[in-house]
């Protein structure tokens, strides 16, 4: 499982650095998505999968999954959340100023 | 913390309250506060001197600093520290005299300035010379760089100051940081920053492979910085400092700092070949092409600057020569070599005496006439008369006549380059006999351009209409300073042996340990007449030769000899700092392109290397097939659902496909996460997931539609490569790391919430536990995370561009 889950991770990485440098902003903002949940993934699969059942003491089990990656990744996909949303927002007024969402376009110029 | 360890920390104290005192009492000159702590302090240091039934006792007295690195501020005093530090507090107190005359309390003169960076440095300089500890000796070293650049570009709205400035600070610096190196080469033999523990250990030293690097680093900081050849061109540039200072930092104390180095270490390399050749060789060199140079002058400064690069060479040079004396067996206090020695620590003090007052007398001529331009000054000699005496003195000591000082060592120097033609060690044998050549042409120079100071200045036809003002006699308080400089070197002309067992036996005794029995001294007895020897005749010669060529001035000074009066090397470093600053801007070009693809691309570039080359270096590839979990067949599903939706994103070629294919993407993860045993990853996944696509959805109405992109090939390949390196990497390292977690086994940190969850903090999801129990705090920072983001938006989207603005 985990080296299934591997092979996953390489393609959501793979493909996120390809939008990541890509000209278009909103491209840009769809490829950091895709890495955090890459990053997520992996976090997850480092600790081992399939491990022992739900870390919630109330079932009572011989052995849980790891929580501490559990709350490591929680903490980043809020985090990420927040950094899509203001990255989206501020692709919104950057268009808007300027009419353009294109990289090279948005270039300042020497003296700027 | 004795009385010792405040002897350098008084200045930089003092220094603290100077712009206080600069803008409380505006009218009175603020020399005249800072006038009593060179006295003090000389008076104080002045106790330290043997007298003849106490000889010169060694302190040594330390104060932890870093004792983890073994940096302490352990002071240290003995004959050589005792000679800087008489010469640093003695001359600092007739220069900030000087100084007051010198430089008017004028409104936008900054006196402050002026006067915290003289103190940094005589704090500083007497830190060099009184510390023991290798690092501390470095600190207070970069110091007095700094202080001297900036007293260099003290009057910083002119161009030639800000470049004397930096040029002075470029070299000064490169050759400490060689010399930092050099130091923690010894501390890699020795294992200690301590002078006096590294001279116990010289053995070890000569025997180290690193011996020879350790000495040419430690070397080419004393070079820079007490300007020998080819270093020595920043201080010629350095005279753009107000003359107080050149007579202070650029004659006096500064640029012996190296000198003082030389010295120091001379127990611990002296005696070897290396050391001999590269001393004495490049000292040499500096005094010839100094002296030659200083011919060249127009500038009464340029002919000082360049007389005391040919001096310092000089000192340099016998501190070479006089290092041979740990072959030989001192008999009576004295051998043939040990006279280097003693010529080059009295020499250090007459130089001080001249050169010191010969400097305050130019800044004297430029105060009264406005120039120090040899070709518009002349007849001085009426007007100036007091002046012109103080400069006759000054010059014939530095010209070597008697019977003042400069004669005296003038002819120590003669006897101890004849004596190095006797040295049979090092193979001098060879090229022994260049020594004295060499030493008699400079000399020949050197009386060259003392004429030439003196006869261009002072006699001939007075030009007043090339004179900015009308020439008078300085005011009393300039002529203080030179006067008791100008008798210094009188009285030392006669009355040498006042120096000889108070000051320079105990220096001598400092540079060369071990060569006496205990209770021995050193023989210094220094006297005129030596009866018709070799010397004698070297001197007639150069009085004879030196005569003849300044009489045929008008022949040479025709030729391009005299009329290009810039040193050469100055273009090597011209051309090498417009060379860097190229450079640089290139690489910054290349780098900085102002293209975000470009930084990621470097980024990922710089991932794909590091973690591959640490992969295979390490050998760490590797992949465990055997210790999985196990797959259930409706993974296949997810995994192959989740890879086409990824793979498909960069293809689809409407807005809205992407983003629901991300939507998807992100609820697969969600799936995934509630079927690894995480249900609080699916939920908030699923939470922020469906935010998300909502918030997309409702920024895609007003972004534009997405075009085809349009790179170059090059680029596109290039973006495909960086994409697949980084891919790969990340595959390799996960299954690396589950490969070795399996054979190394490390039991996780995490059994204990799960042990204390509900004990500790009553609550049965062990994740939220975590989150908001044992690392509440970070929780709770991470919500103001979110509340920023949260305004950021908000201002974001209410913001209206005004023309012209950007975001």
């Amino acid at each position: 499982m985990e080296i299934l889950m591997i092979l996953v991770i390489g393609v959501l990485f793979t493909v996120a650095t390809y939008m990541i440098l890509t000209k278009s902003l909103l491209r840009v903002i769809l490829g950091v998505v895709i890495l955090s949940h890459g990053a997520h993934l992996l976090l997850l699969t480092m600790a081992g999968l399939n491990q022992g059942s739900p870390p919630l003491l109330g079932e009572d089990a011989a052995s849980y999954a790891d929580p501490l990656p559990q709350a490591l990744i929680l903490t980043a996909i809020v985090i990420g959340f927040g950094i899509t949303a203001f990255m989206l927002v501020l692709a919104y007024q950057t268009y808007k100023v300027h009419k353009t969402d294109n990289f090279d376009e948005l270039r300042g110029t020497e003296d700027d | 913390m004795s009385t010792l360890h405040f002897v350098a920390l008084i200045p930089f104290i003092a220094a603290i309250f100077i712009p206080l005192v600069y803008h409380k009492f505006r009218h009175i000159h603020t020399g005249w506060f800072i006038l009593p702590i060179p006295l003090v302090l000389f008076v104080y240091l002045i106790s330290y001197l043997p007298t003849s039934d106490a000889p010169m006792a060694t302190v040594k007295n330390s104060v932890p600093w870093v004792p983890s690195l073994d940096i302490h501020y352990t002071v240290f005093l003995d004959g050589l520290s005792l000679l800087f530090a008489l010469l640093i507090t003695g001359i600092g107190t007739l220069v900030v005299l000087y100084s007051i005359y010198y430089i008017a309390n004028k409104k936008d003169e900054p006196l402050n300035n002026f006067y915290v960076y003289l103190l940094m440095f005589m704090g500083a300089m007497l830190g060099v010379v009184l510390s023991d500890n290798l690092i501390v000796i470095y600190v207070f070293w970069e110091v007095t760089s700094l202080s001297s650049s900036l007293l260099i570009g003290y009057w910083f709205h002119k161009e030639k100051s800000r470049y004397g400035a930096q040029k002075s600070l470029l070299i000064t610096v490169t050759g400490g940081f060689a010399m930092l190196s050099g130091f923690t080469l010894l501390y890699v033999m020795t294992g200690t920053f301590s002078i006096s523990e590294i001279i116990a250990l010289g053995d070890v030293i000569v025997a180290s492979p690193l011996f020879i690097p350790a000495m040419i680093l430690i070397l080419l900081g004393a070079f820079t910085k007490s300007a020998q050849f080819p270093f020595h061109i920043w201080l010629p540039d350095a005279m753009e400092a107000p003359t107080p200072v050149s007579a202070y930092l650029h004659s006096a104390t500064m640029v012996k700092a190296g000198i003082y180095l030389v010295a120091r270490l001379t127990p611990v390399f002296g005696g070897q070949a290396e050391w001999f050749w590269i001393i004495t060789s490049f000292g040499l060199f500096t005094l010839l092409w100094g002296s030659i140079s200083a011919v060249r002058q127009k500038d009464l400064k340029g002919i000082l600057a360049f007389s005391t690069v040919s001096q310092l060479g000089l000192i340099m040079s016998l501190l070479g020569l006089g290092s041979a004396a740990f072959h030989y067996d001192v008999v009576d206090g004295q051998s043939v070599y040990t006279v280097a020695i003693l010529a080059a620590v009295f020499h250090l003090v007459n130089h001080a005496t001249f050169k010191g007052s010969l400097f305050m007398i130019v800044g004297i001529i430029d105060h009264e006439t406005g120039t120090r331009d040899i070709r518009k000054l002349g007849g001085l000699m009426s007007i100036m008369p007091i002046t012109f005496t103080i400069s006759l003195i000054g010059i014939a000591s530095m010209a070597g006549l008697p019977p003042f000082n400069g004669f005296l060592s003038k002819e120590m120097f003669f006897t101890g380059a004849l004596n190095s033609t006797t040295i049979d060690v090092f193979n001098v044998q060879t090229l022994g006999f260049i020594f004295p050549i060499v030493a008699w042409v400079a000399s020949v120079f050197t009386f060259v351009y003392c004429m030439i100071m003196l006869f261009r200045t002072f006699t001939g036809k007075h030009q007043p209409e090339k004179l900015e003002k009308e020439a008078h006699e300085a005011p009393m308080g300039l002529l203080i300073s030179p006067i008791v400089l100008g008798s210094l070197v009188v009285v030392f002309g006669f009355f040498p042996n006042l120096l000889a067992y108070t000051i320079i036996n105990p220096a001598m005794q400092a540079i060369l340990p071990g060569l006496l029995e205990p209770g021995e001294q050193f023989y210094v007895n220094i006297y005129h007449w030596h009866g018709l020897n070799p010397e004698l005749f070297m001197t007639m010669g150069v009085i004879f030769f030196g005569a003849f060529i300044f009489l045929n001035a008008r022949k040479w000074q025709e030729t391009a000899f005299y009329l290009k009066e810039r040193d050469p090397l100055n273009t090597i470093y011209d051309n090498g700092l417009v060379g860097l600053i190229k450079g640089s801007t290139a690489v910054n070009d290349v780098q900085m392109t102002g293209r975000l693809r470009d930084y990621f691309s470097f980024m990922f570039v710089f991932l794909i290397l590091i973690m591959g080359y640490m992969l295979w270096k390490t050998n760490a590839i590797a992949i465990d097939l055997a210790n999985t979990a196990h797959i259930s067949p409706y993974m296949y599903l997810i995994s192959l659902s989740l890879v086409i939706a990824t793979l498909a994103v960069p293809f689809v070629a409407k807005r809205i496909s992407a983003i629901i294919l991300v939507g998807v993407i992100g609820f697969l993860i969600a799936l995934l996460f509630a079927v690894f045993r995480a249900p609080d990853l699916a939920l908030t996944q699923l939470l922020v997931e469906t935010v998300i696509v909502v918030l997309f959805l409702l920024v895609f109405y007003h972004l534009p539609e997405l075009k085809k992109e349009s790179f170059k090939p090059a680029f596109r390949i290039s973006n495909f490569l960086i994409s697949i390196g980084v891919g790969l990497v990340v595959t390799l390292t996960a299954l690396s790391a589950h490969a070795f977690s399996h054979e190394n086994p490390i039991s996780p940190i995490s059994d204990y919430f799960v042990e204390n969850a509900y004990a500790l903090a009553g609550g049965q999801n062990i994740v939220n536990v975590i989150l908001v129990d044992f690392r509440g705090l970070d929780t709770l920072l991470e919500v103001l995370v979110l509340g920023i983001v949260g305004l950021g938006v908000v201002v974001l989207i209410k913001y209206k561009a005004t023309k012209g603005e950007d975001i």
